[in-house]
């Protein structure tokens, strides 16, 4: 191993540490200002259990996929590594396109993020991971063509580490989303 | 780092998200008397603190050897989220108590003295 | 086209049109001059390019130094505003003219004079002190510099087209939202702290990562000098405090660009949650600059009073303490906003107890003076002004800890006396200190003494005049942030003398520029060699200034004080041959993604959005290009290495 995989996956450890702290401030907002409906819905008005929990199993099976692409990665397999970061992307787009379902869907009832505060932090918080996964799945295309075109080395390796944890870490911040957010909208 | 990891790990995720819905189904076919609001909310936090774990440990590997001088700065991540959230709350809702905001007025307008009318005069 | 840009943002008021001219012509004149000396080729490939962490630091130290030049002229156009003011319309500057000055000298010296100054220092210092030859990431590190230039820019900007936020330094709404200020000065603001701060967080995980994994063999935690601990420190803070200005800011820019609702006064926004979250940053910001401060005193203390460090571990772990309590303390800031006496309490028994770590290293640092063989050199006498006003201003500030006693002192200008006492006193007499410290080990030669010891006195005299009065002027019931003073108050003698203490300030400064020029044309004779302080730590143990790989063999490190084991013992790293150097190529993609940045930032403060649009995937693809480009390392052969360490011998 060429000295520079441990700075880099330590520093990236680093930036996704930085952003627990990004999403501890939106989740913070939000908790503060979830009440503040002023008329408007809350997230109680509108939330569809079976709609979210499915944006959940998504994005936690792309979890497993990615995980799976870099076990074939340290193998040395191509071909399934690409197959399952493939897999990742395929589950990343769904995951977007039913957040951008459930987003338009609001704003089209006038439930849009400048309707009330507690709209506002509501769009703000989750609109912030979805950009997160946004920027993930550009990334996966990158390596993805790093990987399709050089193959597989310390360099491709590293950075599909980083893309892992990076996904990983989005999964997780997700699951606070699908309890503080939906779940507890239920109560 | 193996296969038998990732699939215990995300078993785990699978039954831990479910049981959350799970429990709710159950709160409203016992007419929200088993488990009650309380129950649920603990049990809630519960699961998604149960779920942090086991994604740290057989997602993200957190410990293994390879990425042990990840652990320092975790723990300061997490006691920093704490802090941050745990605090504004606290504060936020001091505040809110001692401003005498209570719950009637905080659903029209929490922090200001200046309804939309007064504005537009 | 251009947004809300027109021919008319560039027409001010004729007190507005000066400073608007002197950036222009500041700006042609600087072009000029590098024509005239057919400087850009040199300019290119010397400074903008380069990845290396020692040039990068000296342009953090250039561009703090220019903007101290702008934050000072604000400073002192506000004590002469103060100075003559008799009452409402009087003076020569009008009410948004004041408020955008005040708003502007804050936010420069906090963001653009003292974090530069420490990137500066720590840029030029960490590397050599765990005797690595760069950061963890240089082409991040050149990224993050060109970021915090831009954003300089984007600020200085606003002096040309537009203005500039009239809100003070953290733009408390309802006044900050676009109700209140519909113009571009709030945007001004937010985009130029927005770019600032990411290159501020890029540059805080690049230094932990290089502290944690680049020291030389055998340094262990507890063998780092406490200069790298305290570094360690400020960058864990900013890893960790800065996410949340980026939220705050990005909630106040959604506010003012979507309509949200988060900080208005309608709708349910809730401005107290903003003063909340910026404060949950602020606070840790302040020990961001001071902690990098103490650490550098820590280095020149022992060698100054040439004994070892008192209580390095009793260091060490009041670092540490501070870093953790600086994220429990933020209420101090707005104790008045409404809390109970519980929330209150417990944040002022918090502030008081960050003064006990802060007192161990006071006490620390005069038993380490107490039977040494001071020697009384400029950055010494540094240390000496910094403990004197830094002990008054820790004293002050524990008072106002005191919720009832904050309840009256709450935004007046006792506080401003306060705070000026720590971020002077403290932090800008700590850096001073620390570039007449190392500044031998990157020019080559030092500074004056005479003249530096002439700025000195000018500067201590200067901020006390200056200062002292404001406390018993914050007592005598004057608040902050007043263009006007009502001549009945009483007020104005103690004001004059303020700005009598500016202009003793000012006089420092100028004695700090001719102790430059002094020292550059005197370079000969101040010429110093490795070690011209008899110091300690592993970066007086290569030349001055250093070659681009630091050091031509890596360092063995045996214990704390790594170089003056090596001296005591008579052993030496240094081997007869040499070997090859990998090295990080230069790049100007740093440069290019700081300035495709700054017109993002500006397209979103002009409202272009078109430029916007395009900016914004030309950074990600930059990025993408340089993923996929091989040639980020070249070697330095040991031929080369061989001539560049003869060249030295010989000089």
């Amino acid at each position: 191993m060429n000295a520079e995989t441990p700075k880099v996956t330590f520093g990236f450890w680093l930036y996704l540490m930085s952003d627990c702290v990004l999403f501890a401030g939106l989740f913070a907002t939000f908790a503060v200002l979830r009440g503040a409906t002023f008329g408007a819905a809350g997230v109680g008005d509108f939330l569809d259990i079976p709609f979210v929990l499915t944006e959940t199993m998504l994005l936690l099976t792309s979890s497993l996929t990615i995980g799976l692409s870099l076990l074939f990665a340290r193998a040395n397999n191509r071909l399934l590594t690409l197959a399952f970061l493939a897999a990742t992307l395929a589950l990343g787009f769904s995951f977007l396109g039913m957040e951008v379902s459930e987003f338009g869907k609001l704003i089209y009832e006038n439930n849009g993020p400048n309707a009330s505060a507690a709209l506002s932090s509501f769009f703000t918080l989750v609109g912030t991971h979805g950009l997160h996964v946004l920027f993930g799945t550009v990334w996966m295309l990158v390596v993805m063509a790093h990987v399709a075109v050089r193959g597989l080395n310390e360099s491709t390796n590293r950075k599909l580490t980083c893309l892992a944890l990076f996904w990983h870490f989005l999964d997780l911040i997700w699951i606070f989303i699908f309890t503080i957010v939906y779940l507890f909208a239920a109560l | 780092m193996t296969l038998r990891s990732y699939i215990i790990g995300y078993i785990l995720c699978v039954l831990l998200t479910v049981a959350a819905p799970a429990l709710l189904w159950l709160h409203v076919y016992n007419h929200h008397r088993f488990p009650t609001h309380l129950e649920l909310g603990i049990a809630f936090a519960i699961f998604a603190l149960i779920q942090l774990a086991v994604q740290l440990i057989f997602f993200l590997h957190v410990g293994e050897k390879d990425n042990r001088s990840n652990l320092p700065s975790l723990f300061l991540a997490l006691i920093v989220v704490c802090i941050l959230v745990g605090g504004t709350l606290w504060i936020m809702q001091n505040l809110s108590a001692n401003m005498q905001m209570d719950d009637s007025i905080n659903q029209t307008y929490i922090g200001g003295t200046i309804t939309p009318q007064a504005e537009n005069d | 086209m251009f947004g809300l840009l027109t021919f008319q943002s560039f027409i001010h008021g004729p007190i507005e049109t000066i400073p608007e001219l002197m950036v222009v012509g500041g700006g042609v004149f600087a072009v000029l001059l590098i024509t005239y000396f057919k400087a850009w080729g040199k300019l290119y490939r010397e400074w903008i390019v380069t990845v290396d962490a020692k040039k990068i630091g000296i342009m953090y130290l250039v561009l703090a130094f220019i903007m101290l030049f702008r934050g000072g002229a604000d400073a002192a156009m506000m004590r002469a505003q103060q100075a003559i003011s008799m009452g409402p319309g009087t003076g020569y500057l009008a009410a948004d003219h004041y408020a955008q000055i005040f708003t502007a000298h804050g936010v420069i010296m906090i963001f653009f004079v003292a974090m530069p100054m420490m990137f500066g220092l720590l840029n030029l210092v960490v590397p050599l002190q765990i005797g690595a030859r760069d950061v963890a990431f240089p082409f991040l590190n050149s990224v993050s510099f060109w970021l915090t230039a831009a954003a300089a820019m984007l600020i200085n900007f606003s002096l040309v087209a537009g203005e500039f936020a009239a809100t003070g330094w953290l733009a408390y709404p309802p006044l900050s939202e676009l109700q209140y200020s519909p113009g571009v000065g709030v945007d001004y603001w937010i985009w130029a702290l927005q770019i600032a701060g990411a290159g501020t967080l890029m540059a805080g995980i690049n230094f932990i990562t290089t502290i944690l994994k680049m020291r030389a063999p055998g340094m262990k935690l507890m063998q780092m000098p406490i200069f790298v601990w305290t570094a360690l420190g400020s960058m864990l803070l900013v890893v960790f405090a800065f996410p949340i200005l980026t939220v705050t800011l990005g909630e106040l820019s959604l506010d003012r660009l979507l309509g949200m609702h988060f900080f208005t006064t309608d709708l349910g926004g809730n401005v107290m949650m903003y003063v909340n979250l910026i404060w949950a940053w602020g606070h840790p910001e302040v020990y961001i600059l001071i902690l990098p401060a103490f650490g550098l005193f820590s280095e020149l203390v022992p060698v100054f009073s040439q004994k070892r460090l008192f209580g390095y571990t009793s260091m060490v772990i009041a670092t540490m303490c501070i870093v953790f309590f600086s994220f429990v303390v933020w209420v101090h800031h707005f104790f008045t906003m409404g809390a109970g006496a519980d929330v209150n309490a417990f944040f002022g028994i918090m502030t008081m107890v960050i003064a006990i770590p802060t007192g161990v290293k006071v006490f620390n640092w005069l038993f380490t003076m107490f039977r040494g063989r001071i020697i009384f050199s400029t950055p010494m006498l540094w240390f000496m002004g910094f403990i004197s006003t830094f002990i008054i201003g820790g004293m002050t500030g524990v008072l106002m800890a005191v919720p009832g006693a904050d309840f009256e002192l709450h935004n007046s200008e006792f506080l401003v006396a306060h705070f000026h006492n720590m971020v002077i006193g403290g932090v800008l007499f700590g850096f001073f200190a620390g570039i007449s410290y190392w500044f031998p080990k990157f020019a080559g030669f030092r500074l004056d003494e005479a003249w530096g010891k002439r700025a000195f006195w000018a500067w201590v005299i200067g901020f006390l005049t200056a200062f002292m009065p404001l406390y018993a002027l914050g007592i005598m019931g004057m608040t902050r942030r007043l263009d006007t003073i009502d001549p009945s108050m009483g007020w104005h003698p103690l004001l004059v003398v303020a700005a009598l203490g500016a202009c003793i300030i000012g006089l420092g400064v100028l004695f700090q520029v001719i102790q430059l020029i002094v020292s550059i044309r005197n370079r000969e004779r101040l010429a110093a060699g490795g070690d011209p302080w008899n110091g300690r730590t592993l970066e007086w143990a290569t030349h001055s200034p250093p070659p681009p790989y630091n050091f031509a063999h890596i360092p063995q490190v045996a214990g704390r004080d790594a170089f003056w084991i090596m001296k005591k013992e008579g052993t030496s790293f240094q081997k007869g041959s040499y070997e090859d150097i990998h090295m990080p190529t230069d790049t100007p993609l740093g440069f290019v993604i700081a300035v495709v940045a700054g017109a993002f930032g500006f397209a979103m403060i002009w409202h272009i959005w078109w430029l916007a649009g395009i900016s914004l995937p030309i950074i990600i693809a930059i990025i993408i290009a340089r993923s996929l480009s091989t040639h980020i390392e070249h070697v330095i052969p040991s031929s080369e290495v061989a001539r560049i360490e003869a060249s030295y011998k010989q000089s």
